[in-house]
């Protein structure tokens, strides 16, 4: 977008600041709207923010350089990313991805000279069930295909703004398949916050804990358990601020489901925030939503202020003097490290999205230190739900650890993508039937971080007590080879990490570079050794469940499909670490030399 | 009441609130450690100081000590998942122990030595970084960083001063430093500052002297860390 | 791995020495053993060395390698030795880690040369060599374990004497390879 002036940047922040405040928790929300509007951040709002905010210059340029979707160099006046899932990848997104850069006469990651576009990669946006997917100035675009990116070349190279562009490009579909306990009614009028004013937080956490709820974002902790901690912490001192925190940074590769929930049932999230406020006694709650999803903001701003204007959100909610609770929507930029509680709250309060010491944890010391709930999309809409009609509906279906239902974002080799919602305890094998897969040679449960199943393990349970998940399934059929999922994951882990520990920073970059060697046909039987060796440090060593869960699908695939290594190696023994012919490219061109003696042959 | 931990069969007395490392470090037990240090809240960061509790890996500097805790420190196993987190921090800078002028009273190396380090093992990641040699009293050697936050801690802390961030993430992770050009120079460093003591490596060092100790008689030439202790423990260090 | 066992005084172990990218202080501590060299040839038989002078290794039951991989001519030695060697050692910083010559990896290989033989102090004719004969630079410099599978790392700049004698005389024994505290430093 060219060189902004210095004084139109000023009075762009200036605004910001009015608009958003002084609070240091605002900067990275003031560097969203500053890379908005003049596609980067540029130095004078570094400057501007540093000192409004009374926080360093470096700290301001440390969150520049962590997020991946701010930054300190222009990009175009159309800054295009496509995900880069492997589901992206599946459905064709390279061959698409050289189609624009070729139309529009650029590089992968380069912006053009007369800077009106870039095009880069991005991890997945979310929109695996109707993908290829990109971005551009952070809109979601879906279902691309050759024609589609031949339209945006030329929208791009006739410079017509977004707004112009066909509404069809920006459409999003919410794909729901199958519903269940939660996805077959949508609608509530409040019926929960009701039942809690007229039985009490105490009924209500004691139905939490009759229906057995547990976080829906992975991990599994007790709901009620969260909630009563964080009401009882500090002595149940009334006088200390709590926070709701609603985790909506759905960075798990393969997963959309809460960008389905935050469209479709978005007062039962905001229900289930609120409740959750009554009974630990919050004011504020946060929703915080990934950059990826921010076409939602006005959505989602409308329903809040109808809730204002409902009596169900803001000052004295259903007449209650002291029942006083809003939300507020703080934007992600790019960081799947911020799914993770801690981090998510490290970037709520506008920092660099590092995972925090735990504990303590966010119960007794969360966001501004505070006790604090962090909770998933689908938890609140749960939650919401078994208040209003009880824990004993809940408990009716899944199993004894895992109460309810799960909804599962299914994408991949099927008929059928999109949103699921099974009883826990549900085998894979169903799912499979239900979308129309076949001919599935693998699944992996959870998301890059989960697991992948091989055939023989397809009557495994989704459950807490033996297929855990968040609630992403890609589906892998015979025609895959299976090395590319492995690729493309280590690739994201070596792009996510967050970089605070040594084993994942270092670790998830050794990774992706064997798997690279593996794919290249330069490695041997030590390098998968070496993978084997790595991937346990990092599982035992890391710092946060990123580093421990990151070489999964690595060690997964190594234990269950080893042809798809043993299939690219070089050399049963030992093989250079570096292409060693490559690396005398340097000096045959600058020599002129390139006879025989000037390469290197390998050796068997 | 007296509260104990039990460390590779050793029973050892503690403050209730205490970590693991402090239970060690005040009785005298040695566990190899980098981003820690006393003076400073527990980083967890570098993850050489792992313990095995319930047979699962902690690290020793952030986790609180509880009675009758059983804590495996010197076993094999243990040692040789700290020299791989050691050979990570070897091959992920530019280590060049001949040319830099920490060899022989460097923390870095002395833990790499205390692991049993011969080799880095993994490929050299070679990185491009630069030298800020801007400030008249000091000089940052970047290749030599490890990430550790003590000079973060230390400026924020303890000079409260903010010079020192890490910026980027993942393997671009980097030590940033406050100041309009990001040069050390122009920032309010000072040579006084306890940021400029801290650092375990030689990636912030003063200029005008160099290699004033002789081979032989540096910090840990005679003996190894576990009984030397820390670097800036020793009221030699500078 | 290391182990020869019982020695047999009728076929004496052979043992094989290079520098590549390296500075030669490896091998000058190696002579720093002093008189030791004499039991040493006794117990040994040199192959391919500087100290021999012998230019092409033969099978050899132990290599010892000073200097990193820096241009075509250290990778033909890197693996001839590792094709002849049972055992194969990185000795030396260089060898280990890339070391000094590995600094220059801060640099492109164009900066470098053109510092060098273009813009340097004292250069007449500026110009690269393109000499057929010259071997060509790899972009890196890199340590053996990155070209070649080593047994056995013996770091320093260089590895003391007595480091380099404490490891000949264990692995001539089939002792484990222990070494004392100050035996084993970087620098």
């Amino acid at each position: 977008m060219g060189e902004p002036v210095n004084s139109q940047v000023q009075a762009f922040v200036a605004r910001s600041l009015d608009l958003r405040g002084l609070a240091p928790e605002q900067l990275l929300q003031h560097l969203i709207a500053v890379q908005q509007q003049f596609g980067w951040v540029p130095p004078a709002a570094v400057h501007a923010l540093a000192a409004a905010l009374d926080v360093a210059h470096a700290q301001v340029r440390a969150a520049v350089a962590f997020y991946a979707f701010l930054h300190d160099q222009p990009r175009g006046d159309f800054d295009i990313l496509f995900s880069d899932n492997i589901t992206d990848r599946m459905l064709g997104n390279q061959r698409l991805v050289g189609l624009l850069a070729e139309r529009l006469g650029l590089g992968l990651n380069e912006t053009r000279a007369d800077g009106r576009v870039t095009i880069g990669l991005t991890s997945c946006t979310g929109m695996c069930d109707q993908g290829p997917a990109l971005l551009v100035n952070g809109q979601a675009v879906t279902a691309l295909t050759a024609a589609r990116v031949d339209r945006i070349a030329d929208l791009v190279d006739e410079g017509v703004p977004l707004a112009r562009w066909p509404g069809a490009f920006f459409r999003v579909a919410d794909n729901i398949r199958r519903c269940g306990l939660l996805l077959s009614n949508p609608v509530t009028d409040g019926a929960s916050l009701r039942r809690l004013l007229e039985n009490g937080a105490d009924t209500a956490l004691t139905e939490l804990e009759r229906s057995g709820l547990r976080g829906r974002g992975g991990a599994g902790f007790t709901t009620a358990l969260k909630w009563r901690f964080c009401r009882e912490a500090e002595g149940g001192d009334r006088t200390v601020p709590r926070f709701v925190v609603c985790n909506a940074d759905e960075g798990e590769p393969g997963t959309f489901k809460d960008r389905v929930l935050l469209t479709s049932y978005t007062d039962l999230v905001f229900e289930g925030m609120t409740l959750c406020a009554g009974v630990i006694g919050a004011r504020l709650g946060f929703l915080y939503l990934r950059g990826e999803y921010r076409y939602l903001v006005p959505h989602l701003e409308s329903v809040l202020a109808r809730r204002r204007a409902e009596g169900l959100l803001g000052k004295g909610i259903l007449g209650q003097p002291d029942f006083d609770f809003d939300i507020a929507i703080h934007l992600g930029a790019g960081a799947y490290i911020c799914g993770e509680e801690s981090a998510l709250i490290e970037s709520l309060e506008g920092k660099r999205g590092v995972t925090r010491k735990r504990p303590p944890f966010p119960v007794i010391s969360g966001y501004q230190d505070r006790p604090t709930v962090v909770n998933n999309v689908e938890t609140f809409l749960a939650a919401a739900r078994v208040v209003q009609w009880g824990g004993y509906w809940l408990r009716g279906e899944g199993t004894d650890q895992s109460a309810g239902s799960k909804i599962l974002s299914v994408s991949g080799d099927c008929a059928r993508p999109g949103i699921y919602e099974y009883p826990f305890g549900t085998p894979v094998h169903r799912v499979l039937t239900d979308c129309g897969a076949g001919e599935v040679q693998a699944v992996q449960v959870s998301g890059a971080a989960g697991t992948t199943l091989a055939p023989a393990e397809f009557d495994r349970l989704l459950a807490f007590e033996d297929l855990p998940t968040a609630g992403s399934f890609m589906i892998f059929d015979r025609s895959r080879d299976l090395l590319e999922l492995v690729r493309n994951f280590a690739a994201f882990f070596a792009h996510e990490s967050c970089g605070f520990c040594t084993p994942c920073r270092v670790g998830t970059a050794l990774l992706r570079n064997l798997v690279e060697k593996v794919a290249a046909g330069q490695a041997s039987a030590h390098d998968l050794q070496e993978l084997r060796d790595i991937g346990p440090l990092m599982r035992q060593a890391s710092y946060c469940g990123l580093g421990h869960t990151a070489p999964n699908h690595v060690l997964n695939t190594l234990d269950k499909f080893p042809a798809i290594y043993q299939r690219h190696l070089r050399s049963a023994d030992y093989s250079p670490s570096f292409d060693l012919d490559a690396a005398l490219g340097c000096a045959r061109a600058l020599t002129g030399r390139d006879g025989v003696a000037d390469h290197v042959e390998e050796e068997a | 009441m007296s509260t104990t931990l039990r460390l590779d069969g050793r029973e050892i007395p503690f403050t209730p609130g205490q970590t693991i490392m402090d239970a060690a470090l005040a009785v005298g037990v040695y566990i190899p450690h980098l981003c820690h240090n006393p003076d400073y809240a527990p980083h967890g960061s570098c993850r050489v100081c792992m313990v095995g509790v319930n047979g699962r890996l902690v690290s020793a500097c952030t986790t609180a000590a509880l009675d009758g805790m059983t804590v495996e420190s010197n076993t094999e196993t243990i040692a040789a998942t700290r020299r791989s987190i050691v050979q990570l921090l070897f091959v992920e800078g530019n280590h060049v122990c001949p040319a830099c002028e920490r060899s022989g009273s460097c923390q870095l190396q002395a833990v790499a030595y205390y692991v049993g380090m011969l080799s880095p093992h993994f490929p050299q990641c070679f990185p491009q970084r630069p030298v800020d040699a801007s400030h008249p009293d000091f000089m940052i050697d970047f290749n030599r960083c490890i990430l550790c936050e003590l000079c973060v801690r230390a400026s924020r802390d303890h000079d409260h001063k903010r010079v020192f961030a890490v910026s980027g993430r993942g393997l671009a992770s980097h030590l940033v430093i406050d100041s309009p050009s990001g040069l050390l120079g122009d920032s309010q460093f000072a040579a006084s500052d306890r940021a400029a003591q801290v650092c375990p490596t030689g990636a912030i060092l003063p200029k005008h002297r160099g290699y004033e100790q002789p081979i032989g008689q540096r910090l840990y030439d005679q003996a190894p860390i576990s009984v030397v202790g820390d670097l800036r423990a020793q009221p030699g260090g500078d | 791995m290391l182990s020869r066992g019982v020695i047999d005084v009728s076929a004496k172990p052979r043992i094989a020495t290079a520098s590549l990218c390296g500075c030669f202080g490896c091998h000058t501590s190696l002579l720093d053993i002093d008189e030791r060299i004499l039991q040493l040839v006794d117990l040994v038989e040199f192959d391919c060395s500087p100290l021999t002078d012998i230019k092409t290794v033969g099978d050899c039951d132990l290599g010892l390698i000073e200097g990193g991989v820096a241009n075509t001519e250290n990778l033909e030695v890197l693996r001839a030795f590792r094709r002849h060697c049972r055992t194969l050692v990185a000795v030396g910083a260089c060898a280990v880690n890339g070391g000094i010559p590995a600094m220059r990896n801060a640099f492109a290989l164009r900066e470098c040369l053109e510092e060098s033989y273009v813009r340097g102090v004292g250069v007449y004719h500026p110009g690269i060599p393109r000499d057929p004969e010259i071997p060509l630079l790899l972009d890196r410099v890199h340590p053996i374990h990155e070209v070649v599978k080593v047994d056995y790392f013996l770091p320093g700049c260089p590895p003391s004497a007595e480091t380099l004698w404490t490891f000949l005389t264990a692995w001539l024994s089939g002792e484990p390879i222990a070494f004392s505290y100050h035996q084993i430093h970087y620098d």
